[in-house]
């Protein structure tokens, strides 16, 4: 009996670091996450506009219906990017995630304050390499850092209502991703 | 043989335990951090880099892209304030005002975050296209039939989840649950 209990308390134990081993390496083994979704329709460093969701069509769970959406799904391997998104009349924000889907910064047209939201982005590696003088003369440029290589900007533009999703859709359409400079090495 | 039958025992119970609480903990909403104001939850944490070994375990698990904290904060709601859970079939009223932001939505969609598909092809409300009170506050009737006002078809299903959505809010990692944030309420107000 004692023996039982004791396997039990064992196979417990057990349990928990099997549990913390499954949570944690689950982001990197996911086949249906956002990131996996995307990469069947939206090629890379280009940006692609997602039909509108609807019952039963809709890409990913918990799109927002009044939110036209457009997606970049960007490698920056071979040098950095540079996004441009024109400002919709309503609400526009731009929100950048990782491979894994973690949202890492975002920003709306309010907080970019212009008509047009322009954006580097660039990884560490590449930050560190612009010089330094370009780095403070450009005050006004925006270089967002990416932690990973690889991930997904996430360009939305709200519809107030229905009879504005054109309108919305046109202006994340109307947005640019698009490859700085040729990596030396390539 | 002795060894042998504890030995699989006891990998049993482990992969039953283990297993069993990562799925609990994911279908469940396990993540640190939530904020609870009535029967809506967010989790203000899961839309930044510092998103917690399960908020990110659930995101790649759900296939969702979360709203970041720069853009927005979402709340869901999956029972009304009596803890009941939202039934489709029921006439659903959603009370009151919200906090301040720059626009809202409000969306039903299904228990896998799916949208609800119903005659009129509509899922939600925006702030803009909400008809309010004259005091600033609005009501909408969530259920199976049309009703007056405000009404967000539910498609007759059984469980179904509602998410509101605040955009360019002050809402967000340092909110804490309370008074300075009013959530709509949500309550069943008949069942056939």
């Amino acid at each position: 009996m004692i023996r039982w209990l004791l396997l039990l308390l064992g196979g417990a134990l057990l349990g928990g670091i099997v549990h913390i081993a499954t949570v944690i390496v689950l982001p990197r083994t996911a086949t249906q996450d956002a990131y996996s979704r995307l990469a069947a329709v939206a090629p890379v460093n280009k940006v692609t506009p997602l039909p509108e969701p609807a019952a039963g069509t809709a890409l990913m769970p918990l799109m927002d219906p009044a939110m036209a959406l457009a997606v970049c799904r960007y490698d920056l391997s071979q040098g950095p990017l540079k996004l441009t998104v024109p400002v919709s009349p309503a609400y526009t924000s731009v929100s950048f995630y990782t491979r894994t889907d973690v949202a890492y910064y975002a920003i709306n047209d309010r907080a970019a304050g212009r008509r047009v939201i322009e954006l580097e982005l660039m990884t560490l590696a590449q930050h560190e390499q612009i010089p330094e003088e370009e780095n403070v003369t450009a005050a006004d440029r925006l270089i967002v850092d990416s932690p990973t290589t690889t991930g997904i900007i996430a360009i939305h533009a709200l519809a107030p209502e229905p009879g504005l999703m054109p309108k919305a859709a046109a202006a994340v359409g109307a947005a640019t991703c698009t490859q700085t400079q040729a990596d030396a090495g390539r | 043989m002795r060894l042998l039958f504890g030995t699989l025992f006891t990998l049993l119970v482990a992969a039953a335990v283990g297993l069993g609480a990562t799925y609990f903990a994911l279908t469940r909403g396990a993540a640190f951090g939530a904020l609870r104001i009535g029967s809506w939850t967010a989790w203000p944490k899961t839309g930044t880099a510092d998103a917690d070994p399960y908020a990110r375990a659930a995101i790649a698990r759900n296939g969702t892209l979360p709203v970041a904290v720069g853009d927005g904060v979402s709340f869901s709601a999956t029972t009304d304030d009596a803890g009941r859970p939202l039934d489709g079939r029921c006439d659903v009223d959603i009370d009151g005002v919200t906090p301040a932001a720059r626009f809202w939505t409000l969306t039903l969609y299904g228990v896998n975050g799916e949208l609800v598909a119903n005659s009129v092809r509509r899922y939600g409300f925006t702030s803009e296209e909400i008809v309010r009170r004259s005091d600033g506050s609005f009501g909408v009737t969530v259920g199976p039939r049309a009703s007056a006002g405000n009404w967000l078809p539910t498609g007759g299903i059984e469980r179904y989840q509602l998410a509101l959505r605040f955009y360019d809010t002050a809402v967000g990692v340092a909110t804490k649950a309370g008074r300075e944030v009013p959530m709509p309420s949500i309550v069943t107000r008949s069942c056939p």
